[in-house]
């Protein structure tokens, strides 16, 4: 089984460019499995099941939406197992950019949207940086030079990554997406995050509604950056 | 590094998914085409074609040829060593920096100084009524400041060997001596134009209808005397711009 896993910010298109490269992988003789992920409404999967895949929908709900992919990928994995695929197309949610739910074997693929402005590679954490492909779209709505200007940044933030200009509506960058994906490897038992994740839990994910320092316990960080321990 | 290139597009399907009626047209270095056709009828994907130098990976399943080979995959992405300069149909920046930090950057993409920036923003200022400068936000750019601005960037920054231009008479500025600026020597130069003048300055043009490439016209004499009388039509109506702009009557200017 192969593992791509797309993250990206909002309405960066990544279930176009999963879609166009769900088609590719088909013309190739591939048999995808989809899964995506969103935290509390999508209605993505009316539109993923016109490719005639398999297709799975999974909301996180009041779970982090990449942590709540990070456990499910061995039912996933499974899933698609069941339905037949040799290919696992995993779209995610990942919402606050502090993690990304990438393994060592999966492909990573980052989909950026170049008219959120050439500071986002900077903005946007590992979800980028530690991606093996950046999709980047909606160029055509920019100048070359904007473009350009993208990529530079989009390298500097990750010198290893393959930058690619895609476009979800007229397949774009499918082809040399598909190009990766078919000689990427296969998912191996005991798989691990590149990342850590954010490590502290706070008193909000507790529960906690009240505003007030006092209140708040664990490991707080202060707007000069000091970081405190509070509690027992 | 523009020695008599020549840029060849096979033809592929139109939107219909049909052979497109022309299959092949090369052009070499020196030369200005025109593309013409009305609204949708794919100029622009043909451009995007080019710009991508499409290799039957596009919905049109065209193939664009650089002297008659298939180009390297790095010279389709990196912008080290990118072919193609394009001048699309955008009039607006979005990227939220400053003008002389955006140059500075795209230079660096480009492999090209950082010196070129300021050189770059005085070029700007000689197509374009209203002058920008190297502290401005892009964001703040009026339409024809950034088209300015995007020209000269073609001209010192980019500069292709290919240069692509979409629809330069929206812009707000001097268009033949931009179109003059983005020629430069020996380059390949490729215009989409519903102007009369910029379509007719150019010896080959070619029609697109139904997203497809449908013919290619050669400039009759007729039509090169016509231009060239469109040209000092034009001139006229540049200078009487230029003196309303000025807040002057027309016929009393000094």
């Amino acid at each position: 089984m192969k593992y791509v896993v797309f993250a990206g910010t909002p309405g960066s298109g990544k279930t176009s460019v999963l879609m166009s490269l769900a088609k590719t992988m088909q013309e190739r003789g591939f048999r995808p499995s989809i899964v995506k992920i969103d935290c509390l409404w999508t209605e993505d999967d009316k539109r993923l099941l016109r490719l005639g895949l398999p297709v799975r929908v999974a909301l996180s709900k009041d779970m982090c939406p990449d942590h709540f992919a990070i456990y499910n990928i061995e039912e996933m994995i499974a899933w698609a197992g069941q339905e037949d695929s040799d290919l696992l197309l995993n779209e995610t949610a990942g919402l606050c950019l502090r993690c990304a739910p990438f393994t060592e074997s999966c492909l990573a693929v980052c989909v950026i949207d170049v008219t959120s402005g050439p500071n986002t590679p900077l903005k946007v954490g590992p979800l980028l940086t530690s991606a093996d492909v950046v999709m980047m779209t909606k160029g055509d709505m920019v100048s070359q030079a904007e473009r350009e200007v993208f990529r530079e940044r989009v390298l500097e933030a990750n010198p290893t990554c393959q930058a690619i200009e895609a476009n979800g509506l007229t397949g774009k960058g499918s082809t040399e997406l598909a190009d990766i994906v078919t000689r990427w490897g296969h998912v191996t038992k005991g798989m691990r995050l590149r990342n850590n994740p954010p490590f502290s839990i706070c008193t909000l994910c507790a529960g906690e509604t009240r505003v007030e320092k006092e209140h708040h316990r664990g490991i707080l960080r202060h707007m000069d950056s000091f970081v405190e321990y509070q509690g027992e | 590094m523009s020695e008599r290139m020549t840029l060849t597009i096979k033809g592929g399907i139109d939107k219909s998914g049909i052979d497109e009626p022309v299959r092949s047209i090369t052009v070499e270095g020196g030369e200005i085409v025109g593309i013409v056709g009305p609204t949708g009828s794919g100029k622009s994907t043909l451009i995007s074609d080019i710009e991508q130098l499409a290799q039957l990976d596009t919905p049109s399943h065209r193939m664009v040829l650089i002297n008659g080979e298939r180009p390297e995959w790095s010279v389709r992405t990196d912008p080290r060593r990118k072919l193609v300069a394009q001048l699309s149909q955008s009039m607006h920046f979005l990227a939220d920096m400053d003008v002389g930090e955006f140059l500075k950057m795209h230079a660096k993409s480009r492999g090209k100084p950082a010196s070129l920036a300021p050189e770059t923003v005085d070029l700007a200022n000689t197509l374009c009524g209203e002058p920008l400068s190297v502290d401005d936000h892009l964001t703040t750019l009026s339409g024809g400041q950034s088209r300015a601005l995007m020209t000269a960037d073609i001209a010192l920054i980019s500069d292709s060997p290919i240069v692509l231009i979409d629809e330069i008479e929206n812009a707000g500025i001097r268009k033949q001596e931009a179109l003059h600026l983005l020629s430069g020597e020996g380059k390949i130069v490729i215009v989409v134009t519903h102007d009369p003048i910029l379509a007719l300055l150019t010896a080959r043009r070619v029609a697109m209808s139904n997203g497809g490439m449908s013919k290619i016209i050669e400039r009759s004499e007729r039509e090169r005397t016509m231009c060239s009388r469109l040209a000092e039509v034009d001139n006229m109506l540049i200078s009487l711009r230029e003196v309303i702009r000025n807040g002057h009557m027309v016929g009393e200017q000094p």
